[in-house]
């Protein structure tokens, strides 16, 4: 595990709202030398804290209104293939995350569609057809946002 | 409006997001100063709303990530308003999204380890107001992740 001081959680803060900024602006606005800043990246880079990037797009702009939490519990005699599961599910251009969880449900699936219509094909088309679904919860996302968590 | 290069572009850069900008205009076959222009006007025109660093929490020492699903008691009218701005206020917090369907709320929140969660948990969330339901998914893997749309 890595140390933070304040001014990595301060770097951490900002390129989690931009994280394409340069070195040098990330430096300028943290009061860091361009190679400061550049050093301190590398180091959380390598420490797999930063991992990668995340674009995020307004959806509804882009023909996708409609986002769906999907609880998907695994039937009975399904539930040695999880793997199964997994390998087809990856595969849906609809699904964007896919978490295997403990509790009520074995999976949790995030998947998008232009309207509610749509939403049905791909949960009877694609999600339903899935080997071993079992019950299947759906929640319509009406809003979301993301928050500093513990290094604010 | 977008075209069908705005398209072919966003498709990759959502697909790859890590990618370096020469390996993105190959695959879109475009050139790099077109691509960055494209960008640049995907951002300004609000199609692009960030571009963030994502963080992995167990990096930092963050063992334990559980997704809560909450019931609100409605016949108070400001109950969301209410429970959101008190679950700003909880560190472990790192997301919080509302939903139209059997759960109104869901918190995603981190702890160091199991002691830390059960500290957490008792001390912070169930302490959250208008709670009428909750039940917690303790996440094992994620398998994907990706903003990706099919485009």
């Amino acid at each position: 595990m890595i140390d933070l001081d304040d001014t990595d959680r301060a770097l951490l803060r900002a390129l989690s709202r931009e994280g394409d900024l340069s070195a040098g602006e990330l430096g300028r606005r943290l009061g860091l030398s361009q190679p400061a800043a550049w050093r301190r990246v590398k180091r959380l880079t390598e420490a797999g804290v930063l991992r990668g990037l995340a674009v995020e797009t307004d959806r509804a702009a882009l023909g996708f209104g409609v986002t769906v939490f999907l609880g998907v519990k695994l039937a009975a005699k399904g539930r040695g293939s999880f793997e199964d599961f997994e390998r087809a599910v990856m595969a849906i251009p609809e699904v964007q995350v896919v978490q295997h969880v403990l509790g009520l449900f074995d999976y949790r699936l995030r998947v998008v569609a232009r309207d509610i219509p749509d939403f049905e094909r791909v949960l009877r088309r694609r999600i339903m057809t899935l080997p071993g679904v079992g019950n299947v919860e759906a929640n319509v996302l009406l809003s979301e946002e993301a928050r500093p968590g513990p290094i604010g | 409006m977008l075209d069908e290069t705005d398209r072919r572009i966003l498709r990759h850069w959502l697909g790859e997001p890590d990618a370096a900008r020469a390996v993105l205009a190959e695959r879109a076959g475009v050139t790099q100063a077109t691509l960055g222009r494209r960008m640049e006007r995907l951002r300004q025109a609000g199609v692009v709303k960030a571009v963030r660093a994502r963080i992995d929490w167990k990096a930092l020492g963050f063992a334990v990530e559980v997704s809560l699903r909450f019931t609100l008691d409605k016949t108070n009218p400001r109950a969301f308003d209410e429970f959101i701005a008190a679950a700003r206020d909880v560190p472990e917090v790192v997301a919080i999204q509302t939903f139209l369907g059997r759960v109104d709320v869901r918190l995603n929140a981190v702890a160091r380890d199991m002691g830390h969660w059960q500290e957490v948990y008792r001390e912070k969330i169930l302490a959250l107001p208008h709670i009428a339901e909750v039940e917690a998914l303790m996440l094992i893997s994620t398998i994907k992740e990706s903003e990706g749309l099919p485009l």
